[in-house]
């Protein structure tokens, strides 16, 4: 059984959290909720791997998180409001997180966001990338 | 009788309470900000309102994923400050109004809203960011809050006109509380941002500055407005839009706007700030 693939997805560059990525996300999202805690993160710092057996996701989850392939975990069902704890134990910004997540350099992120943010034009549909 | 006199529309960026928090708000990126919400702060002070209804969205602080409410409705005599994952913001515990949420929970639910009743509940950055733009930084917070968590994390969330609706019925409970209560209520978030996927940092200014004309001239327009368009159109966590509409729902048919400030960038997001008195 499967449904009709839903509008949202032809949005590019975007990963809309919904109740089947949050199905397949539930044990990474609950893991980086236990990053509120200062104890968490700190015991998470000190030996990542053997913090990460404590959720029962699945081990290309794990690899996404050691490697901070941020959109990888999107893909993989993390929710960018959880997935910032993670940030934040590394000392970084939502900001510094956005920018690795476009892929360039969080100086040139924030340069692209003073002059105006990004265009929604171009971004509205993936046949609009494609041209 | 206790009388909802007021809205607030604004955004909550975490990074402007942060800029606050660390002192930072004199450096030229914050400069145009901070002068930016001086009005509403001077509004706020002469206006004074004994509580204020925030509407705001917890990012995975209060709730994590075992439930979560489409709308919950913090009954709590306090709100303890959450700690995000980077240590709690140095603002002053959040004091409810017990009383009043409870009987906006018996009128909201006999009007059809299935609220969830929230007795304990920590409030992050969505709640008290605003509080931190609208009144710097007091001792203690001189109002009375009740917080309406609003779920825009997991898709779907609540429809824009569902939101306008559930405002409506906000007006109704408040308005049969038999008190001599001045109330203004928050719609907070937004306004258009994306902060997750290589689409990061969309920003949709003229689709912001329409939704901030029409929560005077066509709220029903905005209350049409379906999820895609925000997620489409404005950015994936524009979606935060919606908990405005309650704010608006909550207004009446007429308003009168008295202040309106915007600004491309806070971090990420176009930051919004709009009053609406009552008419």
């Amino acid at each position: 059984m499967s449904k009709q693939p839903e509008e949202y997805e032809d949005i590019p560059g975007t990963w809309v959290f919904d109740a089947e990525r949050a199905r397949r996300g539930y044990h990474l999202n609950t893991f980086f909720y236990s990053l509120m805690k200062a104890e968490n993160r700190e015991e998470f710092l000190a030996d990542e791997r053997k913090y990460l057996e404590k959720f029962p996701m699945t081990e290309a989850q794990r690899e996404a998180v050691v490697s901070r392939s941020w959109n990888t975990l999107l893909d993989l069902g993390a929710v960018s409001y959880a997935l910032v704890k993670l940030a934040f134990t590394d000392k970084r910004s939502y900001q510094y997180m956005a920018s690795q997540m476009a892929g360039v350099q969080e100086s040139d992120y924030v340069k692209m966001m003073t002059s105006g943010g990004r265009s929604p034009d171009g971004w509205r549909s993936k046949s609009d990338r494609k041209n | 009788m206790a009388k909802i006199i007021a809205g607030v529309g604004t955004s909550h960026t975490p990074a402007l309470g942060a800029a606050v928090d660390n002192g930072r708000t004199a450096e030229p990126y914050w400069t145009p900000l901070f002068k930016g919400y001086e009005p509403a702060k001077k509004w706020m002070a002469e206006t004074a309102p004994d509580v204020a209804i925030i509407v705001y969205n917890d990012h995975v602080n209060a709730f994590d994923f075992k439930i979560i409410p489409t709308f919950g409705l913090g009954c709590a005599a306090e709100f303890p400050i959450a700690d995000e994952g980077w240590g709690a913001r140095p603002v002053p515990i959040v004091k409810g109004y017990p009383e009043l949420a409870a009987h906006m929970v018996q009128s909201l639910v006999l009007d059809e809203f299935d609220m969830t009743i929230v007795n304990e509940m920590q409030v992050d950055h969505g709640l008290t960011v605003p509080l931190t733009l609208l009144y710097g930084q007091p001792k203690a917070w001189p109002v009375r809050v009740i917080p309406l968590a609003v779920n825009v994390v997991q898709y779907p969330a609540p429809t824009g006109n569902r939101c306008y609706m559930l405002g409506k019925a906000i007006k109704k409970a408040v308005e049969s509380w038999d008190e001599d209560l001045r109330v203004v209520i928050f719609g907070t978030g937004g306004m258009s941002h994306q902060i997750q996927g290589p689409r990061a940092g969309l920003i949709n200014t003229p689709f912001d500055t329409a939704f901030l004309d029409d929560l005077t001239r066509d709220p029903e327009r905005l209350a049409r407005i379906p999820p895609i368009e925000y997620l489409r159109d404005a950015g994936a966590e524009a979606i935060e839009l919606v908990m405005w509409l309650i704010m608006r729902g909550a207004l009446g048919e007429r308003v009168r706007e008295v202040y309106r400030f915007y600004h491309v960038p806070a971090s990420s997001t176009g930051v919004g700030n709009i009053i609406l008195e009552a008419a």
